[in-house]
C-alpha cells in the first residue's frame, strides 16, 4: 500500500512538473504582442480594513482603477487588469501575496504598498524578481536611502524628510520659532524629530525640549502638559495615525491650542475629517495635494468622491492615480512592459498630471514634486465638509526633498 | 515488519509533504504553513498536554524571529546556528516568564502570560535593533552549514520541512515519555499529582520552557524562510491566532494543531481580498469551536472513528 | 528628558490628577470584570470590545438621532447591557459546567467579531465626538489647569464604583449575589432564580464597560481598536488586585492610574510597561494579588 501510494505521488508530481515545463516556453514565445504573458496586470496592495484603511485602502484601489479607465482601459489592444489585496499590515502576508502575484499571476507592477514594514519587504522582493514596485503611502525615507532599490522601486508621494523640511521651514518662517516635540518612542518618531529639529535650527528657530511617548499611548494629556510648561510656540507632533489624532484631541481639551500652535508632521485630510474642525483648527500640516487648490483638482475630487462614499481623496490616493497613469504612459511609449526600459522611460518623461506639475523621477527612485503647507481652518471659516485647509505656502520639490547628493543609497552615495 | 495504521498515515503524509512543491504547492506558502504548524504544536504541548493556557506565546515566536534575523543579517551567522541561538534565546525568555507565571493557575495564568508578552512587545517596539515598525528586512537565508545555499525556495522548503519533522518528533517523544505522563496527570488533577509527591511547579515550568523553545524554533525558521521579522510576530493578536489554530484542529491531539494552523493560514492568504471579514470569520470560528466543537477537527474525527469501532 | 523634575509642584499635581482620570477608567473596567468573574467565573475578554461599543453607541446616538451626551450616558450602557444579556443567554450559559478557560476563549472570539464588525462599517481612523457644551473649558485650580470634563469623569466614576460596591456588599440583593457565588444550588433551593440573577449580573457588568465607553468617547478617539488596547492593561490590574474583592479592584485601578501618571513625568519611556512591571513584582511577593484569596 505504502509503495503504491508513493509511486502514485511520484507519477502525479512528474505529470505536473511536465505540464509546467510544457507551458513555460509557450508563454515566452507568445507572438507579436509586446506584453509579457499577453496582459498588463497591475496589483494594488494596501491596508483595506486596518489602521490605514482611510489613508490608502479602497480609495487607493479606486484611484488605480480611475487611472486605468482614464487611460482608455487597453494597452496594445489588450485589457489592462487591476487586482488588489489586503496586506492586513503584516509584512509577511504582504511579501507572500506579492510573490504569488509576481510568480503565478503575472502581475507586472504593484502600487500603494503603504506601511513602512510592508514597503521595505515588497521593494526588496521587487528587486529580486525585477518587477516594478511603487510606494505611495509609506513615509520611511529609508526607501531611497540605505534600503533603496534603484531601477525597480519608486517612492512617489512623500517621505519623512520632505515633511520635516516643509513643516519645519515654513512654520519657523510663519513666526513659530521655538519648538517642543511630542515624539513617538521608536525609530520612526526619533528620525522625524531629528530631521525636523535640524531644519528648525537651520531656519533660525530653537528647540525647547522633547518628550517621548510610547507607541499607541491612549492618553496624551500628561505629555501635553509638559509641552505646555515648555512655553514653546509650536508643539511638533512627531508621531502618526491614532497617536497624532489623540494628541490633537487632548491638546484641544487642555486649551493648549489657545497659546501654542500644533504642527503635525504626518497627517492627511482624511485625519482632519475624522477629528472635526472644532478640534483640529489651527494645526499646521504638509500635504502634496489638496482638492480645493484649482479647478483641475476640484474636478478630479468630484469624480472621485462620487465613487468613494462622498469621501474626497487625500494626497496618497491621488498619488496612486498619478503613479499608475505615469506607468501606463511609459509602457505605451516604450512598447513593452519590461521593467528596466519602462523605468528608464518613466525617469525621462516629466510628470504632469492632476497630482504633480513638472514632477521628476530621479534614478534613486525618488519622485520629486512640490509640497504645500496648510493651516487647518476655524469652524467659522469653513463652508462645509472637506473645506478644511488654508494654503500657507508651497515648497519647491528640490527644496522639499533630500537631494540625491545627500542620499545614503549605496549606488549614489558620495564619499 | 508490520506498520501500525498511524505509522502508514504518517509516512503517506510525509511523502505528500515531500512531493508538495512539485504537485502545485507554492513553496513560500507551504513553508509558512509548516512554521505555524510547528508553532501551534509547541503551544499545544502546553494547553493540550499540561492544561496551561498561555495567551502570550507570540513573545517566544516573535522574539526568536528577531534573534534569528539579527544574527543572520548583522552577524552573518549560518542559518542552523541562527536558529539554534534563537531557540535557546526563547527558552531563556520562557524560563523567566514561566517562573513568574506558574505561580498562578487557570485564567490568571492566561492573563499573566498575556501581560508579560505585551511587555515584550513594547520592548521590541522601542529596542533599536528591531527597527520597530519597519522590522528586520531582507534577512539572508545564507548557506546551511556554510555549504548548501538555501536561496532557492524549494531547497529552503526541504530545510523547513526537516526542522518541522524534528520538532514534531520531539513533541511526540516528550508526550510519550514518563515526563509527559506526569504532565498529563497534572492536567487531569493537579492536587493529586501534588499529593503523589511530584513537584508540580517544576514540571509545569519545564513544560513551559520546552514549549517556548519549540515555538521559538518555529519563529526563527519563519524569519529565515520569509526573510523578515516584524512586530506582527510579537503582537498579542498572534497569541490569539495560535490559540485558535490549536482549538480548531483539536487541543490535546498531536496532529490537530497542524490541521488547524493550515486552515487558518490558508484563510488569511486566500481571504485577503475580504478585508475585515477575516477578523470576523476568525472570531466566529472561535465561537463555533467553543460552543459546538470543543474537540476540534482531529479530535472529533478520532472520536467518531473510535465510537464506530466500538459499535462494530 | 526628565528636566520636568526641576519644575515645581504644579506639573507634578497636574500629572497626578490626570493619572487619577485614567485610574477611573481602569477602576470602572476592572470592577465590571470582577463582578462578572465573581458570579460567572468567566474572564470576560469581550469587556474591551463592549467598552468600545459603548463609545460607538454614544457617537451613533448623536450622529443618527441627535441624542446628546446626557441621554447617551443612560441609553448606551443599557444598549451594551442588552447585548451582554443576549450573549449570556445564547452562548455563555452553555459553558458554566466546563473549564473556565472556555469562557475566556468564547469571549475572545466575540471580541474579534465585534471589533471586526465595527471596523468593517466605520473604518478604523476613528470618529469625532465633541465635548458637550457644559464641559468646555477648565477649572483653574491655582496649581493646575483641570479641564471640567476630566473632573466630571473622576467624580462620576467614583460615585458609580462606590454605588456598585454598596449594592453588592450592603444590600439584600447583593447578599443574594454573594450567596449565589458561594453556593448556587442552595440559593436556588431558597426560591431565588439564580440563572436570571446570573444573566442580569453579566448585563450589569458589561453595562459598566459601556458606561466607561461613553465617558471615554469625548476624551479619546472613538475607534474600533480602543477596546483591545486597554483590556490588556486592565487584565494586569486585575491580576495585581486579585479578583476576590470589589473594593480591591476599585482601589487597584485608581492606584495604578496614579502610578502610571507619575511614570509619565519621571520616565515616560516606561509608562506603557510600568503596570506590567508592577504585576511581576506583585506576583513575586503575593501571588494571589493584593486583595485576592488563593482559590
Amino acid at each position: 500500500m505504502k509503495r503504491k501510494l508513493i509511486s502514485a505521488l511520484i507519477s502525479a508530481s512528474l505529470a505536473f512538473t511536465g505540464l509546467a515545463h510544457a507551458q513555460a516556453p509557450k508563454a515566452a514565445a507568445a507572438p507579436a504582442g509586446k506584453l509579457s504573458n499577453d496582459t498588463l496586470k497591475i496589483g494594488v496592495l494596501t491596508d483595506m480594513s486596518g489602521l490605514y484603511a482611510d489613508f490608502g485602502g479602497p480609495g487607493a484601489v479606486l484611484a488605480a482603477r480611475m487611472a486605468v479607465e482614464d487611460f482608455g482601459g487597453k494597452m496594445f489592444g489588450k485589457n489592462i487588469e487591476v487586482i488588489s489585496a489586503d496586506h492586513q499590515n503584516k509584512p509577511d502576508v504582504a511579501k507572500n501575496l506579492t510573490q504569488q502575484w509576481f510568480d503565478r499571476d503575472n502581475v507586472d507592477a504593484t502600487f500603494e504598498n503603504l506601511n513602512s514594514g510592508v514597503a521595505l519587504a515588497v521593494t526588496a522582493l521587487g528587486k529580486e524578481k525585477n518587477k516594478l514596485t511603487v510606494v505611495t503611502g509609506a513615509a520611511s525615507s529609508r526607501l531611497t536611502n540605505d534600503s533603496c532599490q534603484p531601477g525597480t522601486a519608486i517612492h512617489w508621494v512623500y517621505d519623512t524628510i520632505s515633511l520635516a523640511n516643509v513643516v519645519g521651514n515654513a512654520v519657523v518662517k510663519a513666526g513659530g520659532d521655538s519648538w517642543f516635540f511630542l515624539t513617538a518612542d521608536y525609530a520612526f518618531g526619533h528620525s522625524l524629530e531629528k530631521d525636523t529639529g535640524d531644519v528648525v535650527k537651520a531656519s533660525g528657530g530653537k528647540i525647547n525640549g522633547a518628550v517621548r511617548h510610547p507607541l499607541n499611548a491612549t492618553d496624551f494629556s500628561s505629555f501635553l502638559l509638559q509641552a505646555q510648561t515648555s512655553k514653546a510656540k509650536v508643539v511638533g507632533l512627531a508621531n502618526a495615525g491614532g497617536d497624532t489624532v489623540n494628541s490633537i484631541k487632548a491638546a484641544a481639551e487642555f486649551g493648549i491650542t489657545k497659546s501654542q500652535n500644533l504642527a503635525a508632521l504626518l497627517m492627511l485630510i482624511t485625519d482632519v475629517h475624522a477629528l472635526g474642525l472644532n478640534t483640529a483648527q489651527g494645526l499646521y500640516l504638509s500635504e502634496g495635494w489638496y482638492w480645493d487648490m484649482n479647478d483641475e483638482n476640484r474636478a478630479f475630487a468630484k469624480r472621485f468622491e462620487a465613487r468613494n462614499n462622498g469621501k474626497k481623496p487625500n494626497m496618497n490616493q491621488v498619488g496612486v492615480y498619478s503613479a499608475v497613469s505615469h506607468y501606463l504612459k511609459a509602457v505605451r511609449a516604450v512598447g513593452t512592459d519590461d521593467t528596466t526600459p519602462v523605468v528608464k522611460k518613466m525617469e525621462e518623461m516629466p510628470i504632469n498630471d492632476v497630482f504633480a506639475k513638472n514632477g521628476k523621477l530621479r534614478p534613486d527612485g525618488r519622485m520629486v514634486h512640490d509640497m504645500h503647507l496648510f493651516l487647518v481652518k476655524k469652524p467659522s471659516e469653513s463652508k462645509g465638509p472637506w473645506d478644511y485647509y488654508k494654503h500657507m505656502g508651497t515648497v519647491k520639490g528640490e527644496d522639499a526633498f533630500q537631494s540625491i547628493e545627500k542620499s545614503q543609497c549605496p549606488q549614489f552615495k558620495k564619499g | 515488519m508490520s506498520l501500525s495504521k498511524t505509522g502508514v498515515l504518517y509516512i503517506a503524509v510525509l511523502a505528500l509533504a515531500c512531493a508538495a512543491p512539485f504537485i502545485g504547492g507554492y513553496p513560500l506558502f507551504l513553508m509558512k504553513c509548516l512554521c505555524f504548524a510547528l508553532f501551534a504544536c509547541a503551544f499545544n504541548l502546553l494547553i493540550g498536554f499540561t492544561g496551561l493556557l498561555s495567551f502570550g506565546h507570540a513573545m517566544f515566536f516573535g522574539m526568536a524571529a528577531y534573534i534569528a534575523a539579527h544574527s543572520a543579517k548583522v552577524w552573518g551567522w549560518t542559518p542552523e546556528v541562527a536558529i539554534i541561538a534563537a531557540t535557546l534565546g526563547s527558552a531563556a525568555l520562557g524560563y523567566v516568564t514561566g517562573w513568574l507565571a506558574v505561580r498562578r493557575q487557570g485564567i490568571y495564568f492566561a492573563m499573566i502570560t498575556l501581560a508579560l508578552s505585551q511587555m515584550v512587545y513594547f520592548f521590541c517596539v522601542q529596542a533599536p535593533f528591531t527597527y520597530a515598525e519597519d522590522g528586520i528586512q531582507s534577512v539572508p537565508r545564507g548557506k546551511l552549514f556554510g555549504v548548501i545555499s538555501l536561496a532557492d525556495d524549494r531547497v529552503m522548503y526541504y530545510f523547513v520541512l526537516a526542522i518541522f519533522v524534528f520538532g514534531y518528533w520531539m513533541i511526540h517523544r516528550i508526550i510519550h515519555s514518563p515526563f509527559g505522563q506526569v504532565l498529563k496527570s497534572i492536567r487531569e488533577n493537579e492536587p493529586r499529582a501534588l499529593s503523589l509527591g511530584y513537584e508540580v511547579h517544576k514540571y509545569k515550568l519545564l513544560a513551559f520552557v520546552l514549549s517556548a523553545a519549540l515555538a521559538g524554533m518555529a519563529g526563527a525558521t519563519k524569519a529565515l524562510a520569509l526573510g523578515l521579522a516584524t512586530l506582527t510576530d510579537v503582537q498579542w493578536q498572534m497569541s490569539g491566532e495560535v490559540v485558535l489554530m490549536t482549538l480548531l484542529g483539536g487541543m490535546g491531539t498531536i496532529a490537530g494543531p497542524v490541521v488547524g494552523s493550515t486552515i487558518i493560514i490558508a484563510m488569511q492568504n486566500y481571504l485577503s481580498g475580504f478585508g475585515s471579514w477575516v477578523t470576523i470569520i476568525m472570531g466566529a470560528t472561535f465561537v463555533v469551536c467553543v460552543l459546538a466543537f470543543r474537540r476540534g477537527i482531529v479530535g472529533e474525527l478520532q472520536h467518531f472513528l473510535k465510537s464506530r469501532s466500538n459499535k462494530a | 528628558m526628565t528636566e520636568i523634575f526641576g519644575v515645581p509642584i504644579q506639573a507634578f499635581m497636574g500629572q497626578l490628577t490626570i493619572g487619577l482620570v485614567n485610574g477611573c477608567f481602569y477602576a470602572l473596567l476592572s470592577l465590571g470584570l470582577a463582578v462578572i468573574f465573581g458570579m460567572l467565573n468567566v474572564v470576560n475578554f469581550a469587556h474591551g470590545a463592549l467598552y468600545m461599543v459603548g463609545a460607538f453607541f454614544s457617537w451613533m446616538l448623536l450622529k443618527y438621532a441627535g441624542i446628546g451626551y446626557w441621554w447617551a450616558l443612560i441609553l448606551a450602557p443599557i444598549g451594551v447591557a442588552l447585548i451582554g444579556i443576549a450573549i449570556e443567554r445564547t452562548m455563555l450559559r452553555w459553558l458554566y459546567q466546563l473549564d473556565h478557560l472556555y469562557g475566556l476563549l468564547l469571549t475572545f472570539g466575540l471580541a474579534l467579531i465585534i471589533e471586526g464588525i465595527f471596523r468593517h462599517h466605520y473604518g478604523s481612523s476613528g470618529q469625532p465626538y465633541d465635548l458637550p457644551e457644559v464641559f468646555r473649558g477648565a477649572f483653574d485650580l491655582g496649581f493646575m489647569f483641570l479641564p471640567k470634563y476630566r473632573a466630571w469623569v473622576v467624580v462620576m466614576s467614583i460615585v458609580v464604583c462606590l454605588a456598585t460596591w454598596y449594592i453588592i456588599e450592603r444590600t439584600r440583593l447583593g447578599a443574594y449575589l454573594r450567596a449565589g457565588t458561594e453556593n448556587p444550588k442552595l440559593v436556588q433551593a431558597f426560591g431565588i432564580n439564580v440563572p436570571l440573577m446570573v444573566t442580569l449580573t453579566y448585563g450589569a457588568g458589561v453595562g459598566l464597560a459601556g458606561l466607561a465607553g461613553v465617558m471615554a468617547a469625548p476624551v479619546y478617539l472613538v475607534n474600533p481598536t480602543m477596546g483591545s488596547s486597554i483590556i490588556i492593561v486592565v487584565f494586569a490590574v486585575v491580576v495585581i488586585g486579585g479578583m476576590g474583592s470589589i473594593l480591591g479592584s476599585i482601589i487597584t485601578g485608581l492606584a495604578l492610574g496614579l502610578i502610571e501618571g507619575l511614570t509619565k513625568v519621571f520616565y515616560p519611556e516606561a509608562s506603557n510597561t510600568v503596570v506590567f512591571i508592577i504585576m511581576a513584582i506583585v506576583l513575586l511577593l503575593r501571588p494571589a494579588g493584593l486583595f485576592g484569596r488563593e482559590k
